[in-house]
């Protein structure tokens, strides 16, 4: 079970956190972290990218909403990029494809957020 | 450990028991994932399932301050596979007494009970902070 955490900074003044593996009450501390981060420097505008992600439960999804409660207390927003059916699911049943922004690549997530 | 009484298409009891830890909750997603692939379940079922077992098991740890072990009892019929997931201090609430879930079972609980209903054909559980957590759910094949 493993986790990989990227954060870089986009070209268009987003920051983009790039993750893959599996999210769940293990390892969704160390995404939290990250996105915390982010935010404690500033950065308000967000791209999640969870292309590489295989699996996410209840605690990667509450990790997200803190993301996207926090960003939004600041005028900023958490997009999210996701391709995997499964993962795409979660979203749909929990009815988080409603306040999430969902893209099916970075370059729509990213131009969402201007 | 009991149990659930066999039915007639019957296969098989699988019990396992893993410590009340995050780290070990991806064990018994695979191990309950290898069991339902001796079932014809679709792959789409398979993922439900790992995803149901993983929030009745994040629960125990959530509910369960310093606990020890968590049971994990699969009982695999030809058209059916019933999880039993529940803290190794579980005691069934007497008749009538009123539920005493922690605040951080209440918070937790939502979404991951949520996930769990909408994931399997049927889901029973008690969550007491002073007898512990029980959910017991159950997934049909191509239901």
């Amino acid at each position: 079970m493993d986790i990989k955490v990227h954060v870089r900074e986009s070209d268009d003044d987003a920051y983009v956190v790039e993750l893959g593996g599996e999210i769940d009450v293990y390892t969704s501390p160390k995404v939290k972290d990250a996105i915390t981060e982010l935010i404690d420097q500033g950065h308000y505008n967000l791209v999640i990218n969870l292309e590489k992600v295989r699996y996410i439960d209840s605690t990667g999804l509450g990790v997200l909403i803190g993301g996207l409660k926090r960003v939004r207390e600041h005028g900023g927003t958490v997009n999210l990029v996701c391709t995997n059916p499964q993962i795409k699911k979660i979203f749909d049943i929990t009815g988080l494809v409603k306040i999430f922004g969902i893209f099916d690549d970075e370059a729509g997530a990213k131009k969402a957020l201007a | 450990m009991n149990a659930p009484e066999p039915s007639v298409d019957h296969l098989g009891t699988v019990e396992l028991r893993i410590p009340a830890k995050p780290e070990w909750v991806a064990v018994a997603r695979l191990a309950v994932a290898a069991i339902a692939n001796r079932l014809p379940f679709s792959v789409e079922e398979i993922e439900d399932l790992k995803l149901a077992i993983a929030e009745a098991c994040t629960i125990c740890i959530q509910q369960g301050a310093g606990i020890q072990m968590i049971d994990i009892v699969c009982d695999a019929a030809s058209s059916q596979l019933r999880v039993d997931v529940r803290e190794d201090r579980y005691r069934k609430l007497p008749d009538g007494s009123p539920k005493r879930p922690s605040m951080m079972a209440v918070e937790g609980e939502g979404l991951g009970i949520f996930l769990i209903q909408a994931l399997m054909d049927n889901l029973e559980y008690n969550v007491d902070t002073n007898y512990g957590a029980q959910l017991v759910m159950t997934k049909r094949v191509g239901a």
